[in-house]
């Protein structure tokens, strides 16, 4: 069960979160203005990443927001969990969660 | 006794137990295992096996025995099967029964399969029972079932209860044996947060049966009770002995299974049988040690042949002695030393064949100086005897000719296989070591070490020092502050690191087996490399070598061996299967904890469901509410009762618990922009004091949910949902809310429990409500159709909707959910005079069908557009956007021949036709027929005195007035085509 620091809460286990699916994929300011090919990737289109993958979750049973994840794929390592709004890099070092497993 | 030594081991022999075996009684002592006990009585056969029904008896002293599987317990509702007799407690009054037998053990009429051998090879079921096709559900797979076969289930439900706990340590050590023990010391005295977890009723591992080692200057013993005195000493570690950790799941999260009362027979106190630990461990030890490997030889699965280390632990640990006149047969020195023992304890050992064309090392010089036959290059091509071992063929490698040598006992050692399991479970990287013939760890993933034994280290001085190292680093990874580095001396003869994987003597013609438990031999491994399986995986699947419950422990490296062997690559090349959890089985008990019985889900219930209950409703299940479905009257069934609830609505008033309805409050200045967006309707103009039947789609353009929707002030919107889309509706509002219209000044607040709601309908509603309602006018004229207002009714705040699903004069009232009985109960009693008729949720759909009114979920299947369901006109074309908006404009979203609401009239009146059949519009079309839609709803109509149904139909609205046709099993049933509102189309009973 992944361990995830819920940048409000702090870590807590996998259980009291909900996945939401791949981060930053912003919804069109004007959807009527895109055409049929532009919208269906915004709406189907998402990446099968093997690797680093930034994507959402919610503290659902918690403080129910949403936020962002980095987490590896393979080795369901999470990198950096960050707010809505936030860029991942912006994360101090000392807030990042401790590692579910960096390679020794 | 023969079989028992009179003094020496751990058992208490001033405490004798009784157990029952196949219905024998024995007798045995404390602190003995099953297995030990029945060794003590000279029992060695235990089992069948699974495919062949081969004589079994023990393998193994440990969890990774393949044979001894019991079923336990003299209770239909205690009894466990495929328990491992070598982890089974004794305790005065054990119940233990032999499996896979018939009609007894040593008379078994499945042993026929032996001799079909010849023809249940690696694959047989997928070659041999191929046709007909139809014979394999009938025939083929209950015969196989019948015929192989391990336990059988308790016919009883599960009277034990089971917890589960969630606990979070610094480090967890997994494994109690003396590198396990040595990570303990030096973690707990470390002062960090520290749990040991063993799956053996005592700790110690390998120490348990140590005579010679002097550790610290004590003897094993004196130094493992010293040990656990001071760590049971430690208020920082928590000691769990018959605890395995059977899973590792990510971020150092393990499942640890405890069984806290199976060895005491009887239930003491409130105890559970089993404890689930969920430890999220900062840091974790492993210290799992490592599985003796069989030897494969020609027989090598008869009673009374074991592993070397098995004999070890029987006799000294349980001074339980394996036999009287025993063959070794090794390929490393270990086994010199159980023969050394057994020697010692008046076994007689006839010879040590060793695999090694020069055996040489202080082992092998105590043997032969002991007097012991030591014959080096040599090989047991034969075993023989029925039910137990009597006689073994010794033969020098390459000779032509063996020596028959009798016995009744044949100790085997192939060397040592690490347990890996838990590490690789891990996602560890694992590498071959050549030396050991092995797979053991190299790179960590998560935060862990293996220590000990696991990782090849089989010297016990070198295992307590990497044990203590490993401990401290530990502490170390989990920020604690570790105490000094602490050699603790160890003085014990250690042995050569050989061993031997793969089969043996190959040539022989005789069965040579890999895996006991699934009866898996060298030929079927290499039949399957010879029909074409490569892969270790494949070739696991094909032969299900390593599949039995054992998951292989004793078999998945010989398998390799042979695999490599016979395809002439490199072991590391052939690869290896994949470990996964559980380590050994767990109980679904364990699994299931609490969540039995009435905690498996939660109910809920409305603060009228009791009033309802009382009044006889029977219920139904809508997600996890309880609804009451109708109310019959004595000698009512469904239909009857569903009539005559739909004439009262229709006629005078019924009283309906809407409470379940899902209800958001949306509050903020821009909360009426919020509703804009999500839904599809204009919500800008609608006054406070209006409601409007909002429509709620996906993004992709599809009918998500729907609901009333009451606008309370200009910054407050009373949202309703349909019971079971509450939380669906709330998260996606959130979803948008928070991560794209974050600037929007809006709060979301569910109270689907804070309002109870009462829905009355009917012609008389009015009259029934009237005089119970304060500060509210209820006049056509005043509160007109789809309004809401606030007031009080009997004394309680309410928020009043004048709102009808059924197509009659209908409120619905919302008071607080505590109220929701009195109120209820007032209106009933003022309702008296009319007649008031509470009706279920059956009568709801019902009258709401006859008026056409979807359902979401019922008419729509999440590929349906409000157009689809003729709802086009709740969608406001002037909106610039909102959620699903876009979608709507894609082509096929637009199409004519998209399946369309319809209206069905079946030409026989009396007809009800089935929900979900299809429909067809030429009947005598050969099948499969072309499938034109489908029917949602369909209800007998007492107002109307006939059945209605809807559908949807592809083109439907142009096929109005034009005939279909549902073909069903029992004939053809021809429909009309009609618009779909069935009851009056005018709608002017809704203004009544």
């Amino acid at each position: 069960m992944l361990l995830i620091k819920c940048p409000f809460c702090g870590p807590r286990p996998e259980i009291e979160f909900a996945y939401g699916g791949q981060a930053h994929i912003e919804r069109p300011k004007d959807p009527m203005s895109l055409d049929d090919e532009a919208w269906a990737e915004y709406l189907y289109i998402r990446n099968n990443t093997r690797g680093v993958h930034s994507e959402r979750w919610r503290h659902i049973n918690g403080c129910a927001r949403f936020f962002n994840v980095r987490r590896d794929t393979i080795s369901d390592e999470i990198l950096v969990t960050y707010k809505v709004g936030e860029a991942p890099d912006a994360v101090p070092e000392k807030d990042r969660p401790t590692k579910g497993g960096a390679v020794r | 006794m023969k079989y028992r030594l009179s003094s020496g081991g751990q058992v208490d022999r001033s405490k004798p137990l009784r157990f029952s075996f196949d219905g024998k009684g024995y007798s045995g002592f404390a602190g003995d295992t099953l297995a030990s006990a029945l060794i003590a009585n000279g029992v060695h056969l235990v089992g069948r096996s699974f495919k062949y029904h081969r004589p079994r008896g023990f393998m193994s002293a440990g969890s990774d025995e393949p044979n001894a599987l019991v079923g336990v317990g003299d209770d239909e509702a205690r009894y466990t099967p495929n328990l491992r007799a070598t982890q089974v407690e004794l305790f005065d009054g054990l119940v233990a029964e032999s499996q896979n037998r018939w009609p007894s053990l040593s008379l078994d009429f499945g042993g026929a399969n032996d001799a079909l051998s010849r023809f249940l090879t690696a694959g047989f079921y997928y070659k041999t029972f191929m046709w007909p096709a139809a014979a394999w559900k009938r025939l083929y797979e209950p015969m196989i079932r019948r015929a192989a076969g391990l336990g059988r289930a308790p016919t009883a439900a599960d009277a034990d209860r089971y917890t589960q706990l969630y606990s979070h340590c610094d480090v967890l050590i997994v494994g109690a044996g003396p590198a396990g023990l040595a990570a303990a010391l030096a973690a707990g005295r470390s002062g960090a947060k520290t749990i040991v977890c063993d799956e053996q009723d005592r700790m110690g591992g390998t120490l348990l049966s140590e005579r010679e080692a002097i550790i610290d200057g004590l003897p094993a013993a004196d130094w493992l009770a010293r040990t656990l005195q001071e760590l049971g000493s430690l208020s920082n570690v928590t000691l769990l002995p018959r605890t395995t950790a059977f899973g590792w799941y990510p971020h150092n999260f393990l499942g640890l299974s405890e069984r806290v009362t199976d060895h005491l027979g009887r239930k003491e106190g409130n105890l559970p049988r089993e404890r689930m630990w969920q430890v999220r461990a900062k840091e974790v030890v492993l210290a799992t040690g490592a599985i003796e490997r069989p030897l494969v030889f020609p027989d090598n699965d008869r009673p009374g042949i074991m592993m070397a280390e098995a004999a070890r632990t029987y006799l000294n640990r349980y001074g339980a002695v394996p036999g009287s006149r025993a063959v070794v047969f090794t390929a490393c020195d270990s086994a010199y030393r159980a023969a050394l023992e057994l020697k010692g304890a008046g076994v007689h050992i006839a010879a040590i064949a060793d695999v090694r064309p020069a055996p040489e090392g202080p082992w092998v010089e105590r043997a032969r100086a002991a007097g012991i036959d030591v014959r080096p290059s040599t090989l047991v091509t034969a075993t023989h005897g029925r039910l137990h071992i009597s006689h073994a063929d010794l033969a020098s490698e390459g000779a032509s000719s063996s020596e028959t040598v009798p016995c009744d006992l044949l100790l085997m050692s192939g060397g040592f296989t690490p347990s890996v399991h838990l590490f690789s479970q891990s996602r560890g990287k694992l590498g071959y070591d050549e030396a050991l013939k092995s797979y053991i760890p190299q790179k960590s993933v998560e935060n862990e070490r293996s220590v000990g034994g696991c990782r090849g280290l089989f010297d016990l001085g070198a295992s307590i020092a990497d044990g203590f190292g490993g401990g401290l680093g530990a502490v170390r990874g989990a920020g604690g502050t570790p105490v000094t580095e602490q050699k603790i001396p160890v003085f014990v003869q250690s042995f050569g690191q050989d061993g031997f994987i793969g089969a043996l003597n190959g040539k022989s013609r005789r069965r040579a087996w890999v895996d006991f438990q699934n009866d898996v031999t060298v030929k079927d491994i290499e039949l399957a490399t010879r029909e074409g399986f490569r892969s270790i995986e494949h070739v696991k699947r094909y032969t299900t070598t390593g599949m039995a419950t054992d998951q292989g422990k004793t078999s998945n490296m010989n398998a390799l061996g042979i695999v490599s062997h016979a395809l002439d690559l490199p072991v590391p090349k052939v690869g290896l299967t994949t470990f996964r959890p559980p380590y050994t089985p767990v109980t679904f008990g364990s699994f299931a904890g609490q969540s039995r019985g009435k905690l498996f889900d939660p109910v809920r219930q409305t603060s009228i469901h009791d009033w309802a209950a009382e009044h006889g409703a029977v219920f139904e299940d809508v997600s996890l509410w309880k609804r009451a479905h109708y109310f019959p009257r004595q000698g009512e069934d469904m239909h009857a009762a569903v009539r005559r609830e739909c004439a009262a609505v229709r006629n005078s008033v019924g009283i309906f618990d809407a409470t379940t309805l899902g209800k958001i409050e949306v509050v903020g200045k821009d909360a009426a922009e919020f509703m804009n967006r999500m839904y599809t309707n204009a919500w800008t103009k609608l006054e406070p004091g209006r409601l409007r039947y909002g429509l709620m789609l996906r993004e992709d353009g599809f009918i998500t949910d729907d609901g009333v929707v009451g606008r309370m002030a200009t910054d407050r919107f009373h949202v309703t949902t349909t019971t079971g889309g509450a939380a669906r509706v709330l998260a996606l509002m959130e979803d948008y809310l928070q991560t794209e219209w974050s600037d929007l000044d809006v709060w979301l607040t569910s109270t689907t429990e804070q309002w109870a709601v009462i829905a009355l309908q009917g012609p008389n509603a009015r009259k029934v409500l009237e005089p119970l309602v304060e500060g509210i006018d209820l006049s056509r004229e005043a509160m007109p159709h789809m309004s809401v207002r606030e007031g009080r009714i009997c004394g309680v705040p309410t928020r009043l909707f004048r709102v009808s699903f059924t197509g009659e004069l209908g409120f619905e009232i919302n008071v607080p959910m505590g109220y929701g009985r009195g109120v209820w109960e007032a209106i009933y009693a003022a309702g008296k005079p009319f007649d008031i008729t509470p009706y279920g949720t059956e009568t709801m759909h019902v009258l709401r069908a006859e008026k056409g009114y979807i359902i979401v979920g019922q008419e729509t299947d999440g590929t349906v557009t409000p157009d689809d369901v003729g709802l086009a006109w709740a969608v406001g074309k002037t909106k610039k956007d909102f959620v699903g908006k876009r979608s709507l404009a894609r082509p096929a979203m637009t199409r004519d021949d998209r399946k369309q609401l319809v209206g069905l009239l079946t030409v026989d009146p009396k007809v009800v036709l089935e929900e979900g059949a299809q429909i067809v519009v030429d009947p005598r079309e050969p099948v499969p027929m072309t499938m034109i839609g489908h029917v949602t709803s369909s209800y007998w109509s007492a107002a109307l005195g006939r059945s209605v149904a809807l559908a949807l139909v592809r083109g439907g609205r142009a096929r109005i007035g034009k005939r279909l046709h549902v073909p069903m099993a029992a004939g053809n049933i021809e429909v009309e085509v009609v618009t779909p509102v069935f009851y009056d189309t005018e709608g002017k009973r809704l203004d009544g």
